[in-house]
């Protein structure tokens, strides 16, 4: 599985993500600029986390105009997989290839800590190697990651199953306390109709090792190389 | 052609939380400013911008708020 990563100005998860899929899972990374127009022959695209742009304006903002954007817009609309963490989540909601925004934290605080998040559906490319309602435990490093849509929106995510992760307490409930940043519905991570475009808050690739603490966000890059692997060989 | 400065305010939807409102009013009560009911905090943006007359000028930065400047999920835009 060959994935594009794009690294912008700013961004500081590039190489975890790197690291994640070449040495835990196996895949093929490749660096992208953000300058670059081509992807290449990629199955794969991941905007990492980061600061791009200094989060100036709005976070994800400025990416979005990058010239590889672009080209990355057109392989989202063809179907291809694309994974956007934390400032990849931000900017794929300011490019509109997911709805709603990230607004300020509730608390007003960076937060940087471990979060609890519950698998809502295994039916995507990206979570077919948890169960439903699994708990994992992955970081959350975000000072916008307050999830935001209109009530329409919400109840579209929510009646269409597009809601992937939410924060939940150790045990499992979606509580306020659980949440993190006071995502709408605990929401930390959706998917388009489509099925192809994920956005996510917690870092996956920064629980792939025992050596940090935690594997669980390991599924998300196995899911996604066997979904690759299967639609290789079909 | 001529020069115009164009004034712009962004600012966070009505009913849409705020936080940085609301630790600069909670501030402004800690300082006796007791009367303060609610605080709103925008960004002003002052664009120069090259056009045959102001309301061209003031077209084309609407334009730029609608694709850049505001997030229409999340706020409002003025030129003022």
């Amino acid at each position: 599985m060959k994935v594009a990563i794009i690294t912008f100005p700013g961004s500081n998860c590039d190489y975890d993500c790197y690291k994640a899929l070449k040495d835990v899972v196996g895949a093929d990374p490749v660096f992208r600029w953000h300058r670059e127009t081509e992807l290449g022959e990629v199955d794969a695209v991941v905007l990492p986390g980061g600061f791009s742009y200094g989060d100036y304006l709005r976070a994800g903002a400025i990416a979005r105009m990058s010239p590889i954007m672009e080209t990355v817009a057109d392989f989202a609309r063809a179907g291809g997989p694309v994974l956007g963490i934390c400032n990849g989540f931000q900017i794929l909601c300011e490019a509109g290839l997911l709805p709603g925004a990230l607004l300020h934290n509730e608390s007003l605080r960076f937060t940087s800590r471990d979060a609890y998040v519950r698998v809502e559906t295994s039916n995507t490319m990206f979570t077919s190697d948890y169960e439903k309602g699994q708990i994992l435990r992955i970081p959350i490093a975000n000072g916008e990651g307050n999830y935001h849509a209109d009530k329409e929106t919400l109840a579209r995510l929510e009646g269409d199953g597009l809601i992937v992760f939410r924060y939940v307490t150790r045990d499992g409930r979606v509580t306020e306390d659980a949440n993190p940043n006071g995502s709408a519905h605990n929401i930390a991570g959706i998917i388009n109709e489509a099925g192809n475009v994920i956005g996510m808050m917690p870092h996956p690739e920064r629980a792939v090792e025992e050596i940090l603490g935690s594997t669980d966000g390991t599924g998300v890059f196995t899911s996604l190389l066997g979904h690759i692997s299967t639609a290789g060989a079909r | 052609m001529s020069r115009f400065t164009v004034e712009v305010h962004v600012t966070p939807r009505p009913g849409l939380l705020d936080p940085q409102g609301k630790a600069v009013h909670h501030a402004l009560n800690a300082l006796g400013f007791e009367e303060v009911e609610d605080v709103r905090i925008g960004k002003a943006i002052y664009l120069d911008v090259e056009a045959s007359t102001l309301e061209e000028a003031r077209e084309r930065a609407a334009e730029m708020c609608r694709k850049l400047l505001a997030n229409p999920v999340t706020e409002d835009f003025e030129i003022a």
